[in-house]
C-alpha cells in the first residue's frame, strides 16, 4: 500500500507527540489492564458462590412474579402510553436561552430537542440545554417549601410567615437578586410585588456579566443595551477573547451562524475567515483559522492597535498605545477589505475596551449588516455596580429583606463570601431557589421553584422575539412557581401564573380573530415573533478616554496573569450537579469530573504531564485566598498564564457536584465598575502531591494510522482541480503499477440493501466540537456515566466521542518545528462513532454472532446475545465499541455519578425504547434504531414509502452547526445522496453495499483498510493563505 | 294573478324537479353489486358494529329494514352525520329513538362521504335479505390432511411386522438355548462348568448384570437430563397463565356474545406499541347504563369516583390494578401497530380464541422461537402499501415465492432487540 503524501501529523496529546512509552503501551490495548484482578479465590469461595448460585437457579425457577399493568382512569386524549409526545417549550437559565422541543413518554420529559421555528436559536441545542432534562429529576431538588428549621413546611405556613415580615419591614429596602431575567411576564409580576411593597427593588446580576458592554454602548449610542449579531453575513471575523462560539453572549445563536459562513461545496469556494487573538485554548480560538496569544491583560492594548491599523485606513485620527501582535496587521487588512461584511468582538467586561471595539465596528461600518442594535437582545442585564452596592449594603446592615430569585450569589459572586457574612444582618431572607445551593441553605424561607419543564413563564430573549414555556410535566414535588409566590405575597388575587402568562400575552401581543386558536397556535409553534422596524445609530463613543483608560488600567506587571473562563461543560455551574455535563469530556482538554489550572508548555517545564499524571499547584493572588489545584498542560495557550475555569467547587449543589475542584469566583476582580476575569501578579508554586487527571484524550487512539482526519486550505480547495492529499491505493497482483482504489477490492462479493441503505455525513469544516450530540446521544440511549475512576481505567461509555486533534504545519523530522507547533498548534475536531462498516471487522470474530448487520447497512449489537469476550472491541479500528465492565445500573456504588440508572426519580429520564445493559456486554452506536424504526413504522402506517429527514439522529437533531447529516444513500433524492453526490460503484447493482462519493471532500476514515464505512467525513478547509 | 300563478308554478316545478331528483336517487339507491356489500361490511365492522347488529338490538337499535322504516335515506345519512343536529331540530322520529334507547347520543361520523354511507346500507340490505344467522353451524372441517410422507395405516403395518420378527427371534433364540443346553447336557462337563450350564435364569441375575446396569442407567440419566432442559427450557415461560383479576371481566361476553370490536376497548392497538389496557373512562362509556347493579361493576364506579348525579367523574378516583399477563422481557421489543395495523393481523394469532376465555390467559408461547418461526412463515402484508412498493418489486424480480417477513430482514436482531 502506498501513502500519499500528507505532510501534516496529528496528535492527541503531547504524549503522543512525544511517542511516550506509556502512550504506547496503553495505544496498543484497548482497555488498560485495570486494578489486578484478586486471583487468591479459595475453595471456601467457590463453595459460597456454588451454593449461591444454586439458591439462585431454584428461586429463579420459582413462579415469575406477578406484574401488575395499571391503566390511567379517565385517560386524558392523545395521551397514549408507549408514544411519544411533543411540547414547544422554552430553556433558560439565567440569561441563558433556547426555544426547545421537548419529548416526553408516559408524561416524563426525556429528551429535549431544537426548535426549528425559532429565528433566534433555528433549532440548535448546546450540551446543557440537552443536558437540562436531567436536572429535573435531581435527587437534590427540595420536596418542600422549607420555614427556618421546619424543611416539610405547608406552603401556608410560609406565606403567612413572609408576608408577615414583608409588613413588619413595611418601607424598607427589600432587594429581589436574580440573574438576568428574559421573561416580560416574570417583570410585570415583580412590577406588581413593588407596587404593593415600595422598597422593594430588583436587582439583576450575572455569573459571567456583560455590564461592559451594556455601559460601552450606552456612551456609543445613548442606549444600554446590547445588539443582536448576525455571524452569517460576516466574511471576515475578529475575536479579541470573546468565545462566543462556547460561552460568550449566546452561543447557539452564534454557532449557528457561524457554521453558515464556514460551508464550503463545489458552488461555494468561499468561507469567512476567523482571527482569534486569546490567552487559553478556547472552544472558538480552536476553530480559528489564525489564532494569536495574548495576555489577559493586553485585550486592550490588541483592540487600541487594531483600532490605529483601520484608522489609519480610514484616515482617522489614532488613539494612544497599543501592541501589535501576530497577524494583527492581516487581520486589520483583511477587515478593511471587507468593511461592511466583517465583525470585531471583545470578550472582555471593560467598558473601555467594549467602546473602542464599538468605534472599529463604526468605521467598518458593520452597524447595520453584522450587528443589529435595532434588535438588543435581553440575555445579559446584570449590573455589576449595583450588585456590589448591595453586597456592601447587606454588610452596613441597610437592607431589611431580601429575595433570591433563582440565583445563587454566595457561590457565584466574586464577593459572595460578604454577602454569606452579611446576611445575618437581614431581616427577611427568602430564596426560590428549587435546590438548597451555597444561598439557600443561609436564608429562613424557601420557596421552591418549579424546574424550568415543569413550569409556565415566557422570554423574550430579543427584541420583539417571544417565546412561551409550558409544562412538559405535572410538578413533581410540592414546589411553586415563584411568580406565584411574589404574586401571593403582594396579596394578588389572581395568581394562576399561566393564567397570568395568558392574559399578559392576549394584551400584548393578541391582535384579531380567535384568541384560543391564536394562543393554541403561539403553544404549537413555541415562538411568536413580530416585526422590528430597522433604524440606523450613529457612533458617539469617546474612543481617547476609552483608550486612555484601558493604558492605565493594564499594567500587567510580574508574575502570571491569571484569567477564570466558562468551559464547554459544567459552564458557570448552576448545572454543575448533572452528571451529563461532568462526565462530557472538555471540548479542549478533554479531562471529565475535574477541576484543573490549564498551563501553557513553556510553563510546564519540570512538569510530567504524562498520560494526565499531574502534580497539585498553588496559585497565589495578593489579596485573595490562595487555590490549590492540579496542573493540566494546555497547548496553545500564552506562556506566563493561568487558565482557572469557573463552575467547580460546589458545596451545595448535590452529590454529583459537591467537593470537586474550588470554586474560581472568588479571584473574579473589578476593574472599571465591572468584573473583570483575568488578574496579574500571581504566583505558582508546586503544592508537592501527584494527581492524576480523568481525561479521555489518549483514550482510543488508531495504531500508528495517521490519516484519519483531512484537511485543505481554501485557497488549495478553490482551485479547479483539487484533489484531497491523501488518498490511498492499493497495488495488486498484476504488476506493481496497478493500483486501485481500496474500496474496489474486496474479500465478499457485497451484499444489496433493497430497503435502506443508512449512511452518515460529517463535516468537519462545520463541526466546531462542542459536545451538544455527545450528550445528546447520551440521555436519547441510555448510556451510563461511570465517574471519574472508571474513566481513569479508559472506561468511559459514551458511543460517541469527539476526537481533539492538534496539528502542526512542520515536517516529521523537523524537531524545532514540532516544538514549536505544540506552543500554538492547529487544532481539528472528529466526532467519532460506529461506522457501520459494510464488511464489519466485528462481526466476523463474535463467536456468538452477538454482533451481525442488517439489511439496511446497520451494525446491529445483541446485547442479550453478547457474552463479552470482547474480541469485536479488540478487531474494531476505530475504537468505537464499549464493553460494560460494572452493572452501572441499580448499584449503589454507582448511585453518585449514574443517577439516571440508580435512583426511583432518576429512572423517569431514561427512553423506554432502549435497552440499560447490563454487566457484561459490549455496547455501541446503533445508528439511533429505535428512531429509524420509529420513523419506518409510522410510514408504514400511513402506507406510503419512508420521506427524506423524517429519520434523524439524536446527534443529527442536536447539532446547532448542521455539520451532521444522517439519511437514505439508496435514495438519490436524500439530503445525504446530494451531499457526498452518491453513484453506485456497479451500476447494475444500486442498491450493492458498494457506493462511490462523487464530493471531493468526501472521504472515509482508514478507508485502506477496507471496511467499506457508512460513514463519510467531509475534509476541513481552512481559511489560510497557502 | 299571473305572478301568484307563475310563483305557483314555479313552485311546482321546483317540487318536480326535487321529487324527480329525490325518485331519482331513490332509484339508484342501495346498490346491491357485491363490491358494495364487501365495502360495506368492512365499513360497518369499522364504524358500527360496536353499538349496532342487523338482527339484535345492542347498545343501538338492530338495523334489518332501517332503509324501510326511517323516514328517508337523507334523514339517514343526516342523522348518521350529525345525530344531535337532527334530534335538536326536534325531528319526531329521532327523539323518539334517541328517548327508547335512554338518551344515548350516537357518535358523530362526519367523515362518511355519501357513497360510503349507501354502501353501508347496501350491507345491511344483504343481510337483512339473508335473513338471521341459524344457530347451529356445521362444524369446521378438519382433520383431513394429516402431514404429508408415508401414511399412518402403511407405518402401523410395518411397525407389527417389526414386533412380530421380533417374537419369532425371541422363540427361535429360547429353542436355540435349549438345544445347546441338551447338546451340553450330554457332554462329560467338569462340576464348573455344569454349573454355568444350569445356572439359575433369575431376575436378581439379570439385574446384577452388567449389561443390565448400563442401559437402566443410561436409560434414566437420558430421561433426566431431558427433563432437566426441558425445565431450563421452561423458566420464564408463562404459558396458559391464567391469573385472577381484580374484576371479573369476561372478554367471552363482550368480545363473544356482543361482538364489541376489539379495538374499541384496546385502543392503542393501531397506534403504538402497547394495545393498551383500557383505562376506566372506556368502561364507563357503556356502564354508566348498563349493567350497573352488578357488584363487578360497582367495582368500575369505585375506581372511577363515579357520581352518578352529576354523571361524571369523582375526586376520589383509584386506577385499577390489573394482572399483567402477556410479559415480554425488557430487552424485547414489540410493537402491536406494526402487527395489527400495517400486517393485518387478526388478534386471535397470537392471542387466541379471546373471544370464547371467560378468563383471560396466555395463549400462546410468547418465546423468541416462535416469534421468529411466524416471522419464516408469514407473507408480508403489501396490499395497498406503498412503503413496500420497491422491496416487492425487487423481490419479485429474483423470487417467485411470496415475500415472507424473513426476506426483509424479519430476523434480524436490531428489529426486536435495541
Amino acid at each position: 500500500m502506498e501513502k500519499e503524501s500528507t505532510k501534516k501529523i496529528y496528535w492527541k496529546g503531547l504524549e503522543q507527540l512525544t511517542n511516550d512509552t506509556e502512550f504506547v503501551k496503553h495505544a496498543h490495548q484497548e482497555f488498560a489492564p485495570g486494578p489486578e484482578e484478586d486471583l487468591g479465590h479459595s475453595r471456601r469461595d467457590f463453595l459460597k458462590m456454588m451454593g449461591f448460585g444454586v439458591a439462585a437457579v431454584s428461586l429463579a425457577a420459582c413462579e415469575a412474579p406477578i406484574r401488575k399493568a395499571i391503566p390511567y382512569v379517565d385517560k386524558p386524549t392523545d395521551t397514549d402510553p408507549s408514544i411519544a409526545n411533543y411540547y414547544a417549550s422554552t430553556y433558560t437559565n439565567g440569561g441563558d436561552y433556547c426555544s426547545i422541543v421537548v419529548k416526553t413518554r408516559e408524561g416524563r420529559p426525556i429528551k429535549i430537542e431544537g426548535n426549528s421555528l425559532s429565528s433566534v436559536t433555528k433549532g440548535g441545542t448546546s450540551a446543557q440545554v440537552e443536558a437540562s432534562v436531567l436536572s429535573l429529576y435531581d435527587n437534590a431538588r427540595l420536596r418542600f417549601p422549607r420555614v427556618t428549621e421546619n424543611k416539610k413546611a405547608t406552603w401556608e405556613d410560609l406565606d403567612k410567615a413572609v408576608i408577615e415580615k414583608l409588613n413588619a419591614i413595611g418601607d424598607g429596602k427589600i432587594i429581589i437578586v436574580s440573574n438576568t431575567i428574559v421573561s416580560p411576564s416574570t417583570k410585570a409580576v415583580i412590577e406588581k410585588f413593588k407596587a404593593k411593597y415600595p422598597g422593594a427593588e430588583l436587582l439583576q446580576y450575572d455569573q459571567t456579566s456583560h455590564y461592559g458592554m451594556l455601559k460601552a454602548n450606552e456612551e456609543s449610542f445613548g442606549k444600554a443595551m446590547i445588539p443582536s449579531y448576525d455571524l452569517s453575513k460576516a466574511k471576515v471575523i475578529v475575536s479579541v477573547a470573546a468565545d462566543f462560539l462556547n460561552s460568550w453572549l449566546a452561543p447557539i445563536e452564534f454557532t449557528k451562524q457561524y457554521a453558515q459562513t464556514r460551508e464550503v461545496g463545489e458552488d461555494k469556494k468561499e468561507m469567512s475567515r476567523h482571527y482569534q487573538f486569546e490567552t487559553g485554548m478556547s472552544l472558538t480560538g480552536a476553530n480559528a483559522d489564525y489564532r494569536s496569544q495574548i495576555k489577559p491583560s493586553e485585550e486592550g492594548a490588541v483592540i487600541v492597535q487594531l483600532y490605529n491599523l483601520i484608522a489609519a485606513k480610514a484616515g482617522r485620527s489614532t488613539l494612544s498605545g497599543g501592541t501589535d501582535k501576530k497577524y494583527l496587521a492581516q487581520a486589520a487588512d483583511d477587515l478593511w477589505k471587507s468593511r461592511g461584511n466583517a465583525l470585531v468582538v471583545a470578550g472582555s467586561n471593560d467598558k473601555a475596551i467594549q467602546v473602542v471595539v464599538n468605534g472599529i465596528n463604526d468605521m467598518l461600518g458593520n452597524y447595520g449588516s453584522t450587528i443589529l442594535p435595532h434588535l438588543p437582545v435581553n440575555y445579559r442585564q446584570g449590573n455589576d455596580e449595583a450588585m456590589t452596592q448591595f453586597i456592601k449594603d447587606v454588610s452596613a446592615g441597610s437592607v431589611s429583606g431580601v429575595i433570591f430569585y433563582n440565583c445563587n450569589p454566595v457561590y457565584d459572586h466574586p464577593k459572595g463570601a460578604d454577602l454569606a457574612a452579611g446576611l445575618s444582618k437581614v431581616q427577611l431572607k427568602v430564596a426560590t431557589s428549587y435546590k438548597e445551593d451555597e444561598t439557600a441553605s443561609l436564608v429562613d424561607f424557601i420557596a421552591p421553584d418549579h424546574h424550568y419543564l415543569e413550569a409556565w413563564n415566557d422570554a423574550e430573549p430579543k427584541k420583539n422575539h417571544y417565546s412561551v414555556a409550558q409544562p412538559a410535566i405535572t410538578p413533581i414535588f410540592k414546589s411553586r412557581a415563584a411568580q406565584e409566590s411574589f404574586l401571593i405575597w403582594a396579596g394578588e388575587t389572581n395568581v394562576d401564573y399561566f393564567e397570568v402568562v395568558k392574559n399578559n400575552w392576549k394584551n400584548w401581543f393578541y391582535k384579531s380573530g380567535n384568541f384560543q386558536t391564536w394562543w393554541d397556535t403561539c403553544l404549537y409553534n413555541g415562538v411568536l415573533e413580530l416585526t422590528v422596524e430597522e433604524s440606523a445609530v450613529s457612533f458617539a463613543g469617546n474612543v481617547d478616554a476609552a483608550a486612555s483608560s484601558i493604558a492605565s488600567n493594564y499594567k500587567g506587571g510580574s508574575g502570571f496573569e491569571v484569567f477564570v473562563y466558562e468551559n464547554g461543560t459544567v459552564g458557570n455551574g448552576s448545572q454543575a450537579n448533572n452528571p451529563l455535563l461532568q462526565e462530557l469530556p472538555d471540548p479542549i482538554t478533554k479531562a471529565v469530573w475535574e477541576h484543573y489550572v490549564t498551563v501553557a508548555p513553556a510553563d510546564a517545564k519540570g512538569i510530567n504531564f504524562k498520560e494526565a499524571k499531574t502534580e497539585y499547584y498553588t496559585i497565589s493572588i495578593p489579596g485573595k485566598e490562595p487555590v490549590k489545584l492540579p496542573v493540566l498542560v494546555q497547548p496553545g495557550q500564552t506562556p506566563g498564564t493561568l487558565g482557572i475555569s469557573l463552575g467547580y467547587g460546589r458545596t451545595k449543589a448535590g452529590k454529583v457536584a459537591d467537593g470537586i475542584g474550588t470554586n474560581a469566583y472568588p479571584l473574579v476582580n473589578i476593574v472599571n465598575g465591572s468584573l473583570s476575569y483575568s488578574v496579574a501578579g500571581a504566583s505558582f508554586e508546586r503544592a508537592g502531591e501527584r494527581y492524576q487527571i480523568a481525561t479521555t484524550q489518549t483514550h482510543q487512539t488508531y495504531m500508528a494510522r495517521q490519516t484519519v482526519v483531512q484537511e485543505t486550505t481554501l485557497s488549495n480547495f478553490s482551485r479547479t482541480d483539487w484533489k484531497r492529499d491523501f488518498q490511498p491505493k492499493i497495488a495488486t497482483w498484476k504488476d506493481p503499477n496497478h493500483k486501485v482504489d481500496p474500496d474496489a477490492l474486496s474479500l465478499w462479493k457485497g451484499h444489496d440493501y433493497n430497503n435502506h441503505h443508512w449512511g452518515m455525513a460529517i463535516d468537519l469544516n462545520t463541526c466546531i466540537g462542542c459536545g451538544a450530540c455527545v450528550v445528546a446521544c447520551n440521555v436519547e440511549n441510555n448510556v451510563s456515566m461511570v465517574g471519574r475512576e472508571e474513566v481513569i481505567n479508559r472506561r468511559e461509555m459514551h458511543w460517541l466521542r469527539i476526537d481533539r486533534y492538534y496539528s502542526s504545519d512542520a515536517a516529521v523530522h523537523d524537531v524545532r518545528g514540532l516544538e514549536e507547533a505544540a506552543e500554538n498548534p492547529e487544532v481539528v475536531f472528529q466526532p467519532m462513532l460506529c461506522q457501520h462498516c459494510n464488511n464489519a471487522p466485528c462481526e466476523t470474530v463474535c463467536p456468538v454472532a452477538a454482533t451481525t448487520h442488517s439489511t439496511e447497512g446497520l451494525n446491529q449489537m445483541t446485547y442479550n446475545r453478547c457474552i463479552g469476550t470482547r474480541y469485536c472491541a479488540n478487531n474494531c479500528p476505530y475504537k468505537v465499541r464499549r464493553f460494560n465492565w460494572f452493572k452501572y445500573h441499580d448499584n449503589s456504588q454507582f448511585e453518585k455519578v449514574n443517577p439516571a440508572m440508580n435512583t426511583d426519580l432518576g429512572k423517569m429520564v431514561l427512553n423506554p425504547d432502549v435497552t440499560v445493559r447490563s454487566r457484561g456486554v459490549m455496547e455501541k452506536c446503533s445508528f439511533c434504531v429505535q428512531r429509524i424504526q420509529n420513523g419506518k413504522l409510522q410510514a408504514k402506517k400511513e402506507r406510503r414509502p419512508l420521506k427524506d429527514g423524517e429519520v434523524i439522529t439524536a446527534c443529527q437533531a442536536s447539532c446547532s452547526t448542521g455539520a451532521i447529516v444522517f439519511g437514505d444513500v439508496n435514495d438519490p433524492e436524500s439530503r445525504i445522496s446530494k451531499l457526498l453526490k452518491i453513484t453506485p460503484r456497479n451500476p447494475e447493482r444500486p442498491n450493492g453495499i458498494d457506493k462511490i462519493a462523487g464530493n471531493p471532500r468526501a472521504y472515509q476514515v482508514l478507508e485502506e483498510v477496507g471496511v467499506k464505512p457508512n460513514i463519510w467525513y467531509l475534509t476541513k478547509v481552512r481559511n489560510k493563505e497557502a | 294573478m299571473i305572478k301568484v300563478s307563475l310563483y305557483s308554478l314555479h313552485k311546482s316545478i321546483s317540487i318536480l324537479v326535487l321529487f324527480f331528483t329525490f325518485s331519482l336517487t331513490f332509484a339508484q339507491q342501495i346498490p346491491t353489486e357485491p363490491e358494495a356489500i364487501a365495502d360495506g361490511e368492512s365499513l360497518f365492522n369499522a364504524n358500527c358494529k360496536t353499538c349496532h347488529r342487523v338482527h339484535q338490538k345492542l347498545v343501538g337499535p338492530a338495523l334489518a329494514n332501517v332503509y324501510d322504516r326511517a323516514p328517508s335515506i337523507d334523514w339517514l345519512k343526516a342523522f348518521i352525520r350529525n345525530s344531535a343536529a337532527v334530534i335538536a331540530s326536534g325531528d319526531e322520529y329521532a327523539v323518539n329513538i334517541y328517548n327508547e334507547y335512554n338518551k344515548t347520543q350516537m357518535t358523530a361520523f362526519t367523515g362518511l362521504k355519501d357513497d360510503q354511507i349507501m354502501n353501508i346500507l347496501a350491507y345491511i340490505k344483504a343481510e337483512t335479505e339473508k335473513g338471521p344467522p341459524v344457530a347451529a353451524t356445521t362444524a369446521a372441517a378438519g382433520g383431513d390432511g394429516s402431514g404429508s410422507g408415508v401414511p399412518s395405516e402403511y407405518l402401523n403395518i410395518i411397525l407389527i411386522g417389526m414386533l412380530l420378527i421380533l417374537v419369532l427371534l425371541v422363540i427361535i433364540l429360547i429353542f436355540l438355548v435349549s438345544a445347546l443346553k441338551r447338546f451340553l447336557d450330554q457332554k462329560e462337563l467338569s462340576e464348573e462348568d455344569k454349573e454355568v450350564v444350569h445356572s439359575p435364569f433369575t431376575l436378581s441375575t439379570i439385574s446384577r448384570s452388567p449389561g443390565f446396569i448400563f442401559i437402566v442407567i443410561f436409560i434414566v440419566g437420558s430421561l433426566g437430563f431431558k427433563a432437566v432442559i426441558n425445565g431450563l427450557y421452561s423458566i420464564g415461560i408463562q404459558q396458559d397463565y391464567q391469573p385472577k383479576q381484580p374484576i371479573a371481566f369476561s372478554h367471552k361476553l363482550h368480545a363473544g356474545a356482543y361482538e364489541i370490536d376489539c379495538k374499541y376497548c384496546h385502543t392503542g392497538v393501531l397506534k403504538g406499541k402497547s394495545a393498551t389496557i383500557p383505562s376506566v373512562n372506556i368502561c364507563m362509556n357503556c356502564h354508566r347504563s348498563v349493567k350497573t347493579e352488578s357488584p363487578q361493576i360497582q367495582k368500575i364506579w369505585a375506581a372511577a369516583d363515579w357520581q352518578p348525579e352529576t354523571l361524571s367523574f369523582g375526586p376520589n378516583q383509584k386506577p385499577i390494578e390489573w394482572v399483567r399477563i402477556h410479559n415480554l422481557p425488557d430487552l424485547a421489543y414489540f410493537n402491536h401497530a406494526q402487527h395489527v395495523n400495517v400486517a393485518n393481523i387478526e388478534c386471535q394469532t397470537c392471542h387466541g380464541p379471546i373471544e370464547e376465555m371467560e378468563v383471560v390467559k396466555q395463549y400462546s408461547l410468547l418465546t423468541m422461537g416462535w416469534c421468529i418461526d411466524c416471522h419464516r412463515k408469514t407473507d408480508v402484508n403489501t396490499r395497498g402499501n406503498a412503503y413496500y412498493d420497491k422491496l416487492v418489486e425487487l423481490h419479485s424480480a429474483s423470487n417467485k415465492q411470496p415475500m415472507k417477513v424473513e426476506d426483509i430482514g424479519g430476523l434480524e436482531c436490531a428489529k426486536c432487540h435495541y
